[in-house]
């Protein structure tokens, strides 16, 4: 058996934009297998609407699709490009959907393509409940397992729910049958409890019926990974604890690789029930994640699910071991078998082998609430995450310590300072898992806790619990005695940072860490092997601890070293990861040996394949000095690249300089000159550029001050931000005395003010300085208007409503920002076009967000471009050969170049109860690319790969601000020209009708039901009666009346999943692509395609 | 870099190599075959492995005692290892089964233990270097030079004759579980508690014989088939039980060897053996079956390997025979077959504990061979 030569090209399908649960884990796995089906010499058709992604350049696929994930898109392509098979277990749960969805449309059988590495039977096993069920049954019955599905039993009366829950024993999980969105859903803890859940449960079910099932919160939760080759051939690449307990999801929990807590005889059971489950599913070949709970007084074990492909946390597990699961199920899909297959990393062994770790490995969740205000936090089976760090140690306390202080955020590391509070509040707050739960178990552990008392409160595994006690212990004798080499290195064995040590003993961190150096106190570079070094590693993935040896190679090859992005978050993410990814590739290629440094397990950077050496490693200074000492002392650094991960490592700069390491690129103090708004300021003012007049206040009085002198409408915000966090746009006096009073209480730091340019249309442009030649990436016009987040607004690239006049204006501004600023390499600008005065917002000058979706939009690669700027080559030099366009530039495309438009993605659906809509700070999570010909069908793909596919016929609901309502008319009236029929609230019916287009009036909320029980508009939403809406948001936030009213339309249009378009802009827009839609124009096209246009 | 450690524990190794760490377990001083296992669960499985006698055992899994000592994992009725060399070292145990730590445990058992920071840097010398002769000193009262003259002086691995040591005194039997089907003559040359349990599971009623039993003992209970257990020691030195195992196969018994047994069975065919730079010992080593192509994740600890032909079948006083499985991280031999008469054997654990269950079938094919007419006692006789 071996590789197949009777298929030679093959689809793969990615997973679409960033959502919660769905991240960038899965660009990795489908890089892995684009380069793996690629070498081994088949033809790769990719299917992916994120343009963020490494997996959607146009080298990794022979003709890569930047288009919705629908089946009817899809097809297309498939019909198009004719592929012999489709590999869907690599795009998450959007490309197994997918498959399935042509597979029942009949489409693979038509087209004659072949399902490969997943089975369409296996597929449905592994989801339908009930089938998973008695497959679990089975195997533990043929198998003589322990294993089991948790018990149930379905009751229709109150009576069976009593007997069955006496078999079933308190507390029962209630669910009421057919009810929507898990509707009447509870824990009974009691009789009492059960009579009252019970009760109104089998009311609300339409077939007054009850599932109870068994309660297994509480219990202790494992994952293993496996995989499996044609041959039958079965391995286990990884066993995952999460230390949280059932009832919080795997994505929400901090877990650990190995399993710490099981004896062989439980990890084989555990293995053997595995095994048997993928073999009676059906999995064929590839890789699979299986899902335990066991009962932490009695083993019993409960196998809750299995995915048949690839996940979150196989992206993990192949971090955590060296052991590249995605890579290994590609080629397992083409034929061969686990033993034809050589580690990576060892070289001489096969991959078909179970990694053994000598170290301990730490994945921490973060979360973003502070973006929600007013979402549910606790962490409940609903995961909302919106990224990760891992950590590798040679202990466990060494890799906890270190995967928190990953985070990057404040407050995530143990802390020894201050007051913990009262241990029975602690205690009290353990009890529900939350955001930090860790810290404030710490805390209480301060306060005096007992490891009885927290095991009670949270029914973590006593083995970590007193993990969390040695390290409290650990820190106080830390905070005694002598500060010598035995007691720094202790510490650093227990993953005290310097920060943590300067913290307990109350010194400054750098004496800390002058003091660790001149005692030779330093980390050696152990290699993540796969073996547990029985054998020799070849690839140097190392990962930071303070064992005997270190691991770190020699070599006479200048390095650079490239700092990443660290754990996802909103407003940093995989874009940044791209920009990373691509200057490593470009740096190598180069000559150079390119070493990355980062911590987020889900990324295309932290693959040992990318660089060549990864280290995975916080992106904290201490981290990072260590990381170049060690290259340092393995030979010559030529620089530090800081611009290309975002904010995190921009913000090491000017200390990294200090220590004397050579940051490459734009310089510190450049860096400093764009971001210091003084500085800013006089560099515009010296290059002649206007900026909205602002000011800076720290109290009420003052920001009143600079208001009325400005004039409102103002935008508000704390003046050192990222993301936007905290920003606001205040229209009067009452709420900017508010928004201060707010401010002042969350930090001591000024509140710029900004008159707020109403109306403008905002500019977002990325470009590229040698210091002699800008290069102008591209220019994208926002289609909502200036105010709302550049990273929630949709953009259209090149711009639909500028001119050539415009861009000329915009060139200029740029190229005196860069020669102000001292850029040398990437520069990202933001404009806003108001009155026709171009307004400079602010300029970045490093990587940005967009670079990857105008370097897809324009065929240029210009992170790879910036690498080579930044170690010193001129953009005339890069023209010259070839990586950039001979003459013109992303200001100059053509005028028949397609359109790209970049829509957001936001995770309201996660956040139940948060208004949808738009502002100041950012919340999307991710995003998609719509290219086309035009405008509106461009628009239109990229509504349809985010939200769903705009509606072609139905019922459109408006309802619209006074400021919007003389801009509303012209699109809503070809709305009901398309045949729509308009329902609309009544002023905005009134202005409607009085412009000829026929609104049927409904009522409001807060009308209530009429007199005549006609329904509200949301309870029309409710029940599926609207297929689009438009509602503009006015009036202030935490206002009755028009504005909850706004609020809850749009709630009712996020839980039914109608599209819903919230400004007037997005409204024009939307109408184009219906139009489009309707017309019957969407295409597809390749990207390879579209840069044969745009560059010949 | 070496960096000072805490702890006042030392292990020396022959070569002069020295690390530093924290004493635990019982106190004193230990020598033995220093050697590192790669299994990340079932170190109380280890402990009690009969083949890990007078061997100092490292494991380089970081935490080792997380889950307590419980009384029904054990292998045999003692802890066998001559030290017990841990990075870190568990306080709480944590198992619903477990009765007491593993620190208490090495204690009330007589076994030195260390816990070290550099378990990684000593896997790395030993995989670069060889296994080699070591000492555990709890509280070192000498200089160093001195504890590795000690060492140098403590007995070899090679010529060890040690599974007289560790075999019972008296033969036992396990009876079948649910009805008998076989009588099996198990020859315990350090045999795991798994390995009678698995076969009587399959109705076998074992008969454990001590390690000096000679072919008269073993045909005296005329069994359906003949075990050879694992053990410790240098296969070179046990020419007795090669002496009964030849007597066996003349008599024309079903045998099936494990471990120790596959090299017993490798010397009775005239074959060598040889000592492994630095052995397997863990849970995830994959082992080939020659004849499917199919791998199994095996359990292993072995230090000692047959040296056989693997490009194909070959000459022995029984008939041909060949190499059935092998190792694909090394090439190393991990099981021979008699092509003529019913007699295998394998170099790892298919009755694993600690490690994967996947080689378990290898029991089912014993007893299939048992089973055989042409072999079955009172068949043809070859």
């Amino acid at each position: 058996m071996s590789k197949r030569t009777d298929i030679s090209s093959i689809m793969v399908i990615g997973s679409g934009p960033i959502v919660i649960g769905q991240a960038c884990e899965f660009d990795y796995s489908g890089t892995q297998a684009c380069r793996v089906l690629r070498a081994e010499g088949y033809r790769v058709i990719l299917v992916n609407s994120n343009p963020a992604t490494i997996m959607t350049d146009p080298e990794f696929a022979d003709a890569t699709y930047v288009e919705p994930i629908t089946p009817g898109i899809v097809e297309q392509i498939i019909a198009k490009e004719r592929p012999d098979a489709l590999l869907p277990t690599l795009g998450g749960q959007t490309a197994l959907n997918t498959a399935v969805a042509l597979h029942e449309a009949g489409v693979l059988e038509r087209y004659g393509v072949e399902l490969i590495g997943a089975d369409i039977d296996a597929i449905q096993a592994g989801e339908n409940r009930e089938l998973f069920k008695r497959i679990v049954a089975k195997v533990a019955e043929e198998h003589g397992l322990n294993a089991e599905s948790a018990r149930s039993a379905i009751c229709h009366t109150i009576d069976e729910c009593l007997a069955a829950a006496a078999d079933l024993g308190y507390p029962v999980v209630v669910r009421p049958s057919f009810t929507m969105g898990g509707a009447g859903s509870g824990f009974a803890y009691d009789e009492a409890d059960l009579r009252r859940i019970a009760g109104a449960g089998l009311d609300a079910s339409p077939t007054t019926e009850v599932l109870l099932e068994e309660s297994i919160l509480g219990w202790k939760e494992y994952e293993l990974e496996v995989m499996r080759d044609r041959a039958d051939n079965v391995v286990i690449v990884c066993s995952i604890e999460n230390i949280d307990p059932m009832g919080v999801h795997t994505g929400d929990s901090v877990t650990v690789a190995p399993a710490m807590t099981l004896t062989d005889r439980e990890y084989q059971n555990m293995r053997d029930v595995a095994i048997a489950v993928i073999r009676e599913v059906g999995v064929d070949t590839g890789g699979c994640n299986i899902q335990f709970a066991v009962d932490p007084r009695t083993g019993r074990m409960i196998v809750i699910e299995m995915n048949p492909r690839v996940s979150r946390s196989s992206a993990l597990a192949s971090k955590a071991t060296g052991f590249p699961i995605a890579k290994i199920a590609a080629k397992l899909a083409v034929g061969y078998t686990l033993d034809q297959i050589p580690n990576d990393i060892t070289r001489e062994t096969p991959a078909s082998f179970e990694p053994s770790l000598d170290y301990v490995v730490v994945k921490v969740p973060r979360f973003a609430f502070d973006k929600f205000p007013g979402a549910d936090q606790t962490l409940t089976t609903h995961m909302k995450s919106v990224g990760e760090a891992m950590a590798i140690g040679r202990s466990f306390p060494e890799a906890l310590q270190k995967a928190l202080r990953s985070l990057e955020k404040k407050g995530s590391s143990f802390s020894w300072t201050g007051d913990p509070g009262g241990k029975d509040e602690l205690l009290a707050a353990c009890r529900k898992p939350h955001d930090g739960r860790l810290r404030t178990m710490q805390q209480a552990i301060r306060a005096g806790a007992t490891l009885e008392e927290l095991y009670e409160a949270t029914s973590v595994d006593p083995w970590f619990l007193d993990q969390l006690l040695f390290i409290d212990e650990e820190a106080r004798a830390l905070a005694e005695g002598e500060l010598g080499a035995e007691a720094l290195l202790r510490a650093k064995r227990n993953g005290f940072s310097d920060a943590q040590i300067a913290e307990i003993r109350g010194l400054p961190e750098p004496g800390v860490r002058e003091l660790r150096h001149r005692l030779g106190v330093r980390p050696v570079y152990n290699t993540v092997d796969t073996c547990a070094a029985e054998f020799a590693a070849k690839t140097p993935y190392l990962y930071s601890t303070y064992d005997e040896e270190t691991e770190v190679p020699g070599g006479d090859r200048p390095k650079v070293i490239i700092l990443g992005s660290g754990p996802n978050r909103i407003g940093q993410g995989i874009e940044f990861d791209y920009a990373c990814v691509h200057a490593s590739f470009e740096l190598a290629a180069a000559g150079y040996e390119t070493v990355m440094v980062n911590c987020n397990p889900e990324t295309v950077s932290t693959d040992y394949d990318t660089s060549d050496r990864l280290y995975f490693e916080p992106l904290t200074l201490e981290d990072v000095l260590e990381v170049v000492h060690a290259e340092q002392q393995a030979g010559p650094v030529a620089g530090v690249i800081v611009q290309l991960g975002g904010q995190t490592p921009l913000g090491l700069a000017q200390a990294l300089k200090d220590a004397g390491v050579p940051v490459v690129g734009t310089s510190p103090e450049s860096i400093h000159l764009a971001e210091e708004r003084g500085a800013f300021g006089r560099v515009l003012a010296e290059a002649g550029l206007p900026a909205p007049r602002h000011g800076t206040a720290v109290t009420v009085a003052e920001a009143r001050v600079i208001a009325d002198e400005i004039g409102y409408p103002v935008l508000v915000r704390p003046s050192y931000v990222l993301g936007g966090a905290g920003m606001a746009i205040v229209y009067d006096e009452g709420t900017l005395d508010a928004y201060m009073e707010r401010a002042g209480a969350a930090s001591d730091h000024p509140v710029l003010v900004d008159k707020f340019l109403d109306e403008a249309i905002e500019i977002d442009v990325d470009a590229l300085f040698d210091g002699e030649e800008l290069y102008l990436g591209g220019v994208m016009e926002h289609i909502e208007e200036a105010g709302i987040h550049s990273g929630d607004s949709a953009c259209a690239l090149p711009p639909i409503t500028l001119g050539g006049f415009d861009i000329k204006r915009i060139r200029a501004a740029t190229e005196a920002i860069a020669r102000g600023v001292g850029v040398r390499g990437l520069l990202n600008v933001q404009y806003a076009m108001s009155a026709n005065i171009l307004y400079v917002l602010e300029a970045n000058p490093r990587a940005s967000r967009t670079v990857p979706f105008v370097s897809k939009a324009t065929a240029v690669p210009l992170a790879k471009a910036a690498a080579r700027v930044m170690m010193g080559e001129t953009i005339a030099a890069l023209r010259a050969e070839g990586m950039l366009p001979a003459t013109g530039d992303g200001g100059t495309l053509p005028l028949d170049a397609p359109i790209a438009v970049k829509e957001a993605v936001l995770p309201f659906n996660r956040f139940r109860g948060v208004d949808i809509v738009l502002g100041p700070e950012m919340r999307s999570t991710g995003e998609v690319m719509g290219i086309d010909e035009v405008f509106g069908t461009a628009y239109a793909k990229s509504q349809s790969a985010s939200y769903g596919s705009l509606p072609t016929k139905g019922r459109a609901f408006v309802s619209v601000a006074n400021r919007d309502k003389r801009a509303m008319i012209f699109p809503v009236k070809a709305l009901a020209d398309l045949g729509f029929e308009i329902l609309a609230t009544e002023g905005t019916a009134e202005v409607l009708r009085r412009n000829g287009v026929h609104a049927k009036i409904v009522r409001k909320q807060s009308d209530g039901v009429g007199t005549d029980g006609e329904p509200t508009i949301v309870t029309r939403i409710l029940d599926g009666e609207v297929d689009l809406i438009v509602n503009t948001p006015f009036g202030s936030p935490g206002q009755s009346g028009p504005r909850l009213d706004g609020y809850e339309i749009r709630t009712a249009a996020v839980l039914r999943g109608i599209p819903c378009v919230t400004t007037v802009q997005g409204l024009g827009a939307a109408v184009q692509g219906i139009q489009a839609v309707a017309a019957g124009s969407v295409g597809v096209r390749s990207l390879q395609e579209h840069a044969q246009r745009l560059r010949g | 870099m070496t960096l000072a450690t805490t702890g006042s524990a030392v292990l020396v190794l022959e070569d002069g190599r020295v690390f530093h760490g924290a004493a635990y377990g019982a106190e004193g001083e230990t020598f033995g075959e220093m050697v590192f296992n790669t299994g990340m669960t079932g170190y109380q499985e280890t402990l009690t492995d009969p083949s890990y006698h007078r061997q100092i055992v490292a494991m380089t899994a970081p935490h080792i005692g997380n889950t307590g000592v419980n009384d029904e994992d054990p292998e045999s009725s003692r802890v066998w290892v001559a030290g017990y060399v841990v990075r870190q070292l568990a306080r709480v145990p944590s198992n619903w089964r477990s009765r007491r730590s593993l620190d208490e445990e090495l204690r009330r058992q007589g076994v030195v233990g260390i816990a070290m920071p550099g378990t990684r840097a000593l896997t790395r010398h030993l995989r670069e270097r060889g296994a080699m002769r070591a000492g555990v000193f709890t509280a070192p009262t000498a200089p160093v030079e001195e504890l590795v003259e000690r060492v140098l002086a403590s007995p070899s691995m090679i010529g060890a004759d040690l599974a007289k040591q560790v075999s019972t005194a008296e033969p036992y039997v396990v009876p079948a579980r649910g009805d008998k089907r076989f009588t099996v003559a198990a020859v315990d040359l350090g045999i795991k508690a798994m390995t009678p349990r698995l076969l009587a599971e399959r109705g076998c009623e074992v008969h454990v014989l001590p390690a000096g039993a000679t072919a008269a003992d073993i045909l005296a209970l005329d069994p359906d088939g003949v075990f050879l257990s694992n053990g410790p020691g240098d296969p070179a030195t046990a020419d007795y039980a090669v002496e009964a195992l030849t007597g066996v196969l003349e008599a024309g018994r079903p045998v099936f060897g494990i471990c120790f047994g596959n090299q017993i069975l490798g010397r009775a065919l005239g074959l060598g053996t040889y000592k492994l730079r630095y052995g397997h010992r863990g849970v995830n080593q994959p082992v080939q079956d020659r004849r499917t192509g199919k791998v199994d994740i095996s359990a292993h600890n072995h230090g000692f390997a047959v040296d056989a032909p693997v490009d194909g079948p070959f000459d022995t006083p029984y008939g041909r025979a060949e190499v059935s499985h092998v190792n694909l991280n090394d090439g190393c031999v991990e099981g021979l077959r008699l092509l003529d008469r019913p007699a295998f054997s394998v170099q790892y654990h298919p009755e694993a504990a600690a490690g994967p269950h996947d080689a378990a079938g290898l029991f089912d094919e014993f007893c299939a061979l048992m089973a055989r007419p042409d072999t079955k006692k009172g068949g043809t006789r070859v």
